[in-house]
């Protein structure tokens, strides 16, 4: 056997099992220990936390949520961050780089410093939504985007779309660009060139890119914690409450761990069906 | 290729408009003379930029951002490149394994992440420590890391290390003049990433991370979560600033597209 | 008035002159290939009549009717293109139904006439299968196959056999020019391989800089060459006291211009010689016979017909 490629990933390896192996099993042990509020966190097995988790209609209720609004975002981003990217790719040099560095770069900055952008859009009286669209006429009163679901799926489809334009971008990059031209040629009009040519080899990447979004906007925590406040809670925000002020570990880590299993299964098995179905297309 | 037609490009222009409009708003807000959050029109101020200098916490917990950034990218990329040569170079026995778990603080939530540190640190006693930040913030961009240092090993031809082995080079001169020139740009790049990644992270580390050891993204979390006034927002125009101008270097050094695509683009086409 | 007429046909990128007032006339039924070095506006020129690219000035006329008015949709043109450009999400037979779709003919009659043109191009056994399940020969042809299936008033090859190897490129050759006679589409071909060119047209335009060096049968301008570049870019040529005469034409004699054997390349089916002469390095081919030929730093006498 060779012992070269262990060696090389032993530190790697060492620093996986120690600081991810361990800790997420430590993490899945604390979800079935019992919990008091005089007695702290007592290392039994028990059931308790995960009875009440299933049982109680208020989870069922916050994972729903969290869900619904990880979908509606993916469904936007996908809507619109799909057709940005193509008309990226058609743009040309130096706008594309240009504006591709203004699309992906919000990628990196700060979660926070984004949604705290969107919290003065939103905000009160002196939201400027609010403000413009009174202003025009196009409503009487200001819409409440602070504290709501549609507050919340705004800004996160604002943080995640990069992620979809770069995937769709990455799809449309290996069209071949004469393959428009091809069907052009055949009599296609614009609107079957993009519907039958672009659109079923852009497919792939919308894909991808709605897995990555969905996973990303159902295990967000920042930009639901400052948009839906203290009451609107999603698992994630659900778990850093239980966690960091009740201080029900266990529950919080049920939680945790139910989020985790549920976005494994789901982005497992949404690679699975994209890859068979595209497996013989593209490989 | 065919051009954009007008509607398109009207699109695309709310589409930027959209993507820029609440980085340009924090800014904006950002120089307001007021007491109050509002958008300045006839008089800007830099008050609220002064006043950063009266919060000695919003200081220290940049500081801390920044070391512990550059600390926790070293030691990634320095792990990462004997795994990257592993992954590249050789077949063996649980190779993809390897590969899936170290590219899997992507996959995993964030505030799972947080949670399992904030037990196991509590549970060996590295509970709000620096060290374990360090550890925690290793583990989180190793795999942006690896992604780059991957990238270099994959596209080093050992045609070369052969053409200099047999012109007399020695393993050591090998390493210092052919392989170290030809990936030390990705192993720079990953190193930037996994900064910018570190620096920006807040998710996971407001479960790690303890009032004495916050990092700034935690600190300005915090902040919001009591009140918004235009204190923060004078603090998050910095940090946008701050990105920015390591975006558009790191931009002209490696290119942004192949840093976040993974590969070349083709900009001259 | 000939089928096809490009008329003064310029393009300017800027700057540059890519198309340089190009006259052509192609008649019906007939294979013309414009050949020359990249840059030579070849490939612009495939580009206007197809209708990807606009013309700077000059017109384009199909059977008499402005080509250039009419949206590249609608003129009806076959396309290989040098990439196949093939549909990699449909099958061969939805890529080469595809076109008919358009037309909007029925399914059975589709169908029949896909059957045809994947049976005419020797494809008749690989319907379902996907592009990248395909060799690049296979993948030629199935360009071909969705090019001609709609029956196009002109066929435009953009350098169709270069992503081919050498063996399977000759085959194809062949092939094509056999498809063409039985199909008798007007067909036009950008190339820069000259015996490619010469092997497969009725005409040929040779390039230069965008304009058109000489027009005529491959024969006539390999054999009188119009121009330098023409006599050059057409095979081998070699320039002996101001004349310029083919290196096939050149035999050892008893007498003639002195000269000694630099080097000799034996190449098969014939030798390449390259011997030094007062009039400078002279290149000669002759037939391997199977006789004994000059070595290297003989002295032998070259004669040739001018011609």
């Amino acid at each position: 056997m060779k012992t070269a490629p262990y060696l090389l990933s032993l530190p790697a390896l060492l620093l996986f099992a120690a600081v991810v192996i361990v800790p997420l099993g430590m993490t899945v042990a604390l979800s079935f220990h019992d919990w008091g509020q005089y007695k702290g966190i007592v290392p039994v097995f028990i059931l308790k936390n995960w009875r009440e988790v299933f049982s109680d209609s208020y989870y069922g209720e916050m994972f729903w949520r969290t869900f619904r609004i990880a979908l509606l975002v993916t469904l936007l981003s996908a809507v619109f961050g799909a057709p940005e990217a193509y008309i990226l790719n058609r743009m040309r040099s130096p706008w594309r780089g240009l504006f591709l560095l203004v699309i992906l770069g919000p990628l990196l900055i700060s979660v926070v410093a984004r949604t705290l952008g969107w919290a003065l859009l939103f905000g009160g009286k002196s939201g400027l939504i609010n403000a413009v669209l009174l202003s025009l006429g196009l409503i009487s009163a200001p819409l409440p985007f602070m504290f709501t679901e549609t507050g919340i799926v705004v800004a996160l489809t604002h943080v995640l779309m990069p992620y979809m334009v770069l995937a769709v971008w990455a799809a449309l990059q290996r069209l071949d660009p004469q393959v428009e031209n091809a069907a052009i040629t055949l009599g296609a009009g614009p609107f079957t060139v993009l519907r039958r040519i672009v659109l079923p080899q852009a497919m792939p990447g919308i894909l991808s890119g709605a897995v990555i979004v969905f996973a990303l906007a159902a295990s967000a925590f920042a930009t639901p914690a400052i948009i839906g406040g203290r009451r609107l809670k999603v698992a994630s925000t659900l778990a850093y409450d239980e966690f960091l002020n009740t201080l029900n570990w266990p529950l919080g880590a049920a939680v945790a761990v139910l989020l985790l299993v549920a976005l494994v299964l789901i982005v497992f098995g949404a690679n699975r069906w994209v890859e068979r179905r595209y497996a013989q297309v593209f490989g | 290729m065919r051009r954009n037609g007008p509607l398109a490009l009207c699109y695309h222009a709310l589409f930027v408009a959209f993507t820029l409009a609440p980085i340009i708003v924090v800014c904006w807000v950002a120089f307001t003379p007021e007491g109050y959050l509002s958008f300045p029109t006839t008089h800007w101020s830099l008050r609220w930029f002064h006043a950063i200098a009266r919060y000695p916490e919003f200081i220290s917990a940049f500081w801390r951002s920044i070391g512990l950034g550059a600390l926790s990218s070293i030691i990634a990329v320095a792990i990462s490149v004997p795994a990257a040569l592993a992954i590249a170079r050789y077949r063996f026995a649980g190779r993809e394994a390897f590969t899936a778990l170290f590219m899997s603080p992507l996959m995993i939530p964030n505030v799972v992440l947080g949670i399992a540190f904030l037990r196991f640190f509590t549970e060996v006693g590295l509970g709000g420590t620096f060290t374990g930040l360090v550890l925690a913030h290793i583990v989180i961009i190793f795999p942006f890391a690896l992604r780059l240092t991957l990238a270099s090993a994959v596209g080093l031809d050992r045609a070369l290390e052969h053409a200099a082995l047999s012109l007399g080079a020695s393993e050591w001169t090998v390493m210092k003049r052919i392989i170290l020139p030809l990936v030390l740009p990705g192993l720079v790049s990953g190193w930037a990433l996994a900064f910018i990644n570190s620096f920006d992270e807040v998710t996971m580390t407001v479960f790690v991370a303890a009032p004495g050891t916050e990092t700034l993204p935690v600190r300005m979390f915090l902040y919001i979560q009591d009140n918004i006034d235009p204190l923060v927002t004078s603090v998050s125009a910095c940090v946008i600033v701050v990105t920015v101008a390591a975006l558009v270097a790191l931009d002209r050094a490696y290119g942004l597209e192949r840093l976040l695509v993974g590969r070349g683009g083709n900009d001259g086409r | 008035m000939a089928f096809l007429e490009l008329e003064n046909l310029t393009k300017r990128f800027g700057q540059q002159t890519a198309v340089d007032g190009l006259w052509l006339g192609v008649d019906k039924g007939e294979f013309v290939s414009l050949l020359g070095p990249s840059g030579c506006g070849k490939t612009t020129t495939l580009q206007m009549i197809a209708g990807f690219v606009e013309p700077t000035s000059g017109a384009i006329r199909l059977e008499e009717r402005d080509l250039l008015a009419v949206k590249p949709a609608q003129r009806g043109l076959g396309v290989v293109f040098q990439s196949y450009a093939l549909f990699p999400h449909m099958t061969v037979v939805q890529n080469v139904s595809f076109g008919l779709e358009m037309q909007g003919v029925a399914g059975a009659e589709r169908a029949k006439r896909v059957g045809e043109t994947l049976e005419l191009v020797g494809l008749g056994s690989f319907t379902e299968r996907f592009p990248r399940q395909l060799s690049g020969g296979q993948q030629q042809r199935v360009a071909l196959a969705r090019a001609l299936v709609i029956r196009p008033r002109i066929l435009l090859l953009d350098e169709p056999l270069s992503n081919l190897d050498a063996k399977l490129r000759e085959e194809m050759q062949i092939e094509l020019r056999q498809i063409q006679r039985t199909v008798g589409t007007t067909t036009i071909l950008v190339t820069h391989d000259q015996a490619e060119a010469m092997a497969l047209s009725d005409r040929i335009v040779v390039m230069n800089k965008g304009r058109a060096e000489q027009i005529g049968p491959p024969y006539e301008a390999y054999e009188r060459p119009a121009t330098p570049f023409v006599a050059s870019f057409l095979g081998k040529t070699n320039l002996v006291k101001g004349i310029a005469v083919r290196p096939e034409r050149i035999s050892f004699a008893a007498s003639g211009l002195a000269g000694t054997v630099r080097t000799r390349i034996f190449q098969g089916n014939h030798w390449l010689y390259q011997v030094e002469t007062s009039d400078g390095l002279v290149t000669v081919i002759r037939q391997n016979t199977g006789e004994p030929m000059p070595v290297e730093g003989a002295v032998v006498h070259l004669s040739w017909m001018a011609g």
